[in-house]
């Protein structure tokens, strides 16, 4: 899933300086499962600015939302009444949401109350962690389920490199050798042979170095 | 600006908190005249989101009383409870407003007088005496 984290208050309450009234719109998806966006935290955050606000003598006024999604066409609706009432809305969806609130609602700015971190899931209760870079031509089929990509910090194919030290990587020894991992559930797997196979260098064009990407389904299309 | 008699929420946990505070009453213990009680079942159920709510209705500070360490009948309810004041104190110290506004208390069931004296001191910061 997404994982995201709030952006700091001051720079919130920067965006939200000319402002009176606005939306602040949670999302039921991915932002509530890593407790960024969700409707708790739609809360939180819609009181401290309140408080913020009231403090400094400029009370604002907040409507608290929070939509099904905010990166589907569809849940816009949810929003659609409430949009009408309000100056701007501030988002604490992932970048997705902010910027289908802004293509939707298109006469009145869209803020993003969060950093749209990365694609991982929560190891343990508030630990959130890496797993995919979107690379657009997946290999964990020849990397043990491990992706070199994502998790090795020089997302290298073909091995580690030189400052792998007792499994962890040289950046951190908080930090895992990917190419470690690899090769531990290789082995446990019985398929270390994997590692003769040279991957070739990889074709990024199927990555953000292609541009934006866009998939297009005929067979659903309407 | 904080009135003479500011208002204080208290959520109390049913297995500490409230004992104490129900403790506090039956010695006849001062008490002011704007704290509100609120019992939680355990220190663990003291949600961010109450805790700012409190603040943001008006209430001039929050305080969490619950279970000291290691006497949490959930096990870690109260430690839970103690990380979550601390995060929100860190929110309030970043809109430039006193991190005293939220504060964890930990109490035993039988200690109305701490519970009344936590209370003052929380009122004496408040007033800034
Ligand atoms: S190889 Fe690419 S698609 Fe597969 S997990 Fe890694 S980044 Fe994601
Ligand atoms: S130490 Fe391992 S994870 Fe770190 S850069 Fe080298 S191969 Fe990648």
């Amino acid at each position: 899933m997404i994982i995201a984290e709030q952006k700091p208050i001051e720079e919130i309450l920067e965006m939200l300086a000319p402002h009176k009234k606005i939306l602040l719109a949670g999302c039921g998806a991915c932002v509530t499962v890593c407790q960024a966006g969700g409707e708790k935290e739609v809360g939180v955050l819609a009181s401290q600015i309140r408080v913020a606000r009231q403090e400094a003598g400029n009370p604002i006024e907040i409507i608290e939302t929070t939509l099904t999604r905010q990166c589907e066409p569809e849940f816009m609706d949810e929003a659609k009444d409430l949009m009408n009432d309000v100056e701007a809305v501030l988002s604490i969806a992932c970048g997705i949401g902010v910027q289908l609130m802004a293509q939707t609602f298109y006469d009145k700015p869209a803020y993003p109350g969060l950093n749209t971190s990365f694609l991982g899931f929560p190891e343990e209760h508030g630990v959130f962690t890496e797993r995919c870079a979107a690379c657009g031509n997946c290999v964990l089929h020849l990397t043990g389920g491990i992706c070199p990509i994502a998790r090795c910090s020089k997302s290298l194919l073909n091995g580690p490199c030189g400052g792998s030290q007792d499994g962890k990587c040289e950046i951190s020894k908080d930090v895992d050798c990917a190419w470690q991992l690899i090769y531990d559930r290789l082995k446990a797997l019985g398929k270390l042979e994997n590692l003769a196979e040279i991957i070739p260098p990889k074709k990024w064009i199927t990555s953000r170095d292609g541009g934006p990407r866009k998939i297009v389904r005929e067979d659903l299309r309407i | 600006m904080v009135s003479k008699n500011p208002k204080i929420v208290a959520f109390c946990c049913e297995e500490s908190g409230m004992p104490a505070y129900e403790h506090a009453v039956s010695l006849g213990l001062d008490l002011p005249d704007g704290l509100k009680v609120v019992a939680l079942p355990c220190g663990g159920k003291a949600e961010t989101g109450y805790l700012m709510k409190a603040l943001d209705e008006g209430a001039d500070a929050v305080m969490v009383f619950a279970c000291y360490e290691g006497n949490c009948k959930y096990v870690r309810g109260n430690i839970r409870a103690e990380k979550r004041v601390n995060y929100l104190r860190e929110r309030l110290e970043k809109i430039g407003l006193s991190p005293e506004k939220i504060v964890f208390c930990p109490v035993a069931p039988a200690s109305g007088q701490r519970f009344a004296e936590l209370v003052q001191r929380e009122v004496d910061t408040l007033l800034g005496a």
